[in-house]
């Protein structure tokens, strides 16, 4: 079969996925330290300052995190059709038709795959809940922190939230969304490799390189 | 209680026998509290000339936690100083007329003093079925307070149940609980919250009104900034073993022994603003936390709700038993996951051939 190399992921996607696959795992484990301390101190006498510098990289990583959503909202609307904001939401008749093929064939259903040159419609409706939870971790990341330290620019990008809930169920939220997000980390690694090899288009190694070896008969 | 209301609180002291130094003292200690800086002077100056204000105490779905937190100070001289600046015409735990006598002195205050008396206002007030689940001498909390508080100069909520309710309001409030900002609108309130409030917090709201002739600054919530305005954590003794990662995890364990920090064992210092640290308890004694016992965060909103369980750092999981929690939850949803891929993964691998696949055969 005619395959034509083309070039799907622009960089800022592919480096916002990366950056975000960094501060995620760095997130979780220093989060769920901060949530549960994991390690404890051998005897009194152990100087440590283990809450510190967990607490410590947990808003660094948090800060960074929170640049890379700025960054790939920002391309939304900057870069090309396949990063576009559009893809994100099923508006056309198309994306509504590639959702149910996909389902289908996800439930074993149909043995089409649901060829994409960009996300599929299914893709994108559950990066948009991807989506929707990390603009939650960020607002009550930085609603926890603003009890921390009171700050503007905290109260800005989530301490409003303090004066919706009550301060213990946005700690309780942003604890178990990570597991929410952990659970969508293995269903995205699991379907990437399952179309990688359905579709044999390079999808894998697209997150890396950029490029797609695609048919045309993608629906898009 | 009553006689001593002649002269000024300084002279009523000085006849009681407090000296000059102690009440000095005094004066230090409210400055202190109320974070005035060389401020005891200008309070010496204002208890020397001022009367002491009449001082109506009602109690409604209440424990009299916060009557013996206000008794319960060690120091008979400072028993002395917080009754003497406090006139205390109607307190039904502690006063000594009893039944229509009783209410008669209630009513002495409120028709004769219109607008010049402070009410103290302990426990929650119901609503629900016309506020009959709470009435003293024949009348309903919520008729008294509307009263009371309505003509009063300025309302203290003491407690946490005079505040939002506490825990008659608790879920899931069978009598309609609310606390006074709730029941009445309109008054002149300050809340000290608090499960009892801090004797000390009183006579310092107090003190700074007599000293200034208004009631301190509060927070959003109606709270005096001196006394709601810093962290719990932040000031605590143990905070350097929080971030050094030393936690209690077991009454009585090694970390427990050597005084290090409670955060595993559900302190809610972290959530927490009051002046705990600070000020302590029974005289500077003590406070929850240096006696071995994390925070339970009675001066936050609605606590017997949102900050229980008291011993866990998160909430239980609505909908599942007390013993679950957000990480049993996660884990599960996440392992869920994790099982549905495997068994797609084996159903692909056994029957399902795409059309790729199948092209490639």
């Amino acid at each position: 079969m005619e395959r034509k190399r083309t070039y799907i992921w622009e960089f800022p996607v592919r480096f916002t996925h990366w950056i975000n696959f960094l501060a995620i795992i760095l997130l979780s484990v220093t989060g769920l330290y901060i949530g549960s301390p994991f390690l404890h101190p051998r005897s009194g006498a152990d100087y440590s300052y283990t809450m510190g510098w967990m607490r410590f990289l947990h808003y660094i990583a948090a800060y960074v995190f929170l640049m890379m959503i700025a960054l790939r909202v920002y391309w939304a609307f900057a870069g090309n059709r396949y990063a576009n904001w559009r893809v994100f939401f099923p508006f056309t008749r198309q994306q509504r038709h590639d959702l149910g093929d996909a389902t289908r064939f996800y439930l074993f259903a149909s043995k089409k795959p649901p060829y994409a040159a960009g996300h599929t419609a299914c893709a994108g409706i559950a990066y948009l809940f991807l989506f929707v939870m990390f603009l939650w971790e960020i607002f009550s990341g930085f609603a926890l922190y603003q009890v921390n330290d009171p700050a503007f620019f905290h109260l800005i990008l989530g301490g409003w939230l303090l004066s919706l809930m009550n301060v213990q169920t946005i700690r309780f939220w942003h604890h178990l969304v990570l597991y929410f997000i952990w659970a969508f980390a293995i269903l995205h690694v699991y379907i990437a490799v399952y179309l990688d090899q359905a579709e044999k288009n390079g999808l894998l190694g697209s997150i890396f390189g950029g490029y797609k070896f695609i048919t045309g008969r993608e629906w898009e | 209680m009553g006689k001593a209301n002649e002269g000024t609180i300084y002279d009523s002291l000085r006849k009681r026998g407090v000296s000059r130094r102690d009440f000095m003292k005094f004066c230090s200690l409210m400055a202190a509290t109320l974070a005035l800086p060389s401020g005891a002077g200008r309070i010496a100056e204002a208890l020397e000339k001022a009367k002491k204000p009449s001082l109506v105490w009602l109690e409604f779905q209440d424990c009299a936690g916060n009557t013996e937190s206000f008794l319960r100070a060690s120091d008979p001289t400072v028993v002395q100083i917080v009754l003497d600046i406090l006139s205390v015409d109607y307190h039904e735990t502690i006063m000594a007329p009893a039944g229509k006598q009783a209410e008669k002195s209630l009513d002495d205050v409120v028709k004769n003093q219109k607008g010049k008396y402070l009410v103290v206002v302990e426990g929650s007030i119901p609503l629900k079925d016309g506020g009959v689940y709470c009435t003293v001498g024949g009348k309903a909390a919520i008729d008294t307070v509307k009263e009371v508080c309505g003509g009063a100069l300025a309302t203290i909520a003491i407690g946490a149940c005079a505040w939002d309710g506490g825990i008659p309001a608790a879920n899931p409030n069978p009598t309609g609980a609310v606390g006074v900002k709730d029941a009445v609108k309109g008054i002149t309130l300050i809340n000290l919250p608090g499960c009892p409030a801090n004797v000390v917090n009183l006579t310092a709201t107090v003190v700074h009104y007599l000293t200034f002739g208004s009631l301190p600054l509060t927070d959003s919530m109606g709270r005096p900034l001196f006394a709601y305005g810093t962290r719990i954590h932040d000031g605590c003794e143990r905070r350097a073993h929080y971030d050094a990662g030393r936690f209690v995890r077991q009454w009585g364990d090694y970390g427990h022994q050597n005084g290090w920090c409670l955060y595993e064992m559900g302190c809610k210092g972290p959530e927490t603003y009051k002046n705990c640290p600070a000020v302590r308890w029974n005289q500077g004694t003590s406070w929850p936390v240096e006696a071995g016992h994390g925070c339970i965060g009675c001066a936050a909103p609605r606590f017997w709700d949102t900050m229980s369980p008291f011993y866990r750092r998160l909430p239980k999981v609505p909908g599942f038993g007390v013993e679950t929690t957000a990480d049993d939850v996660g884990i599960g949803v996440a392992a869920a996951t994790a099982a549905a891929v495997a068994a797609h993964g084996i159903i692909r691998a056994v029957k399902h051939k795409t059309e790729e696949e199948r092209e490639e055969k």
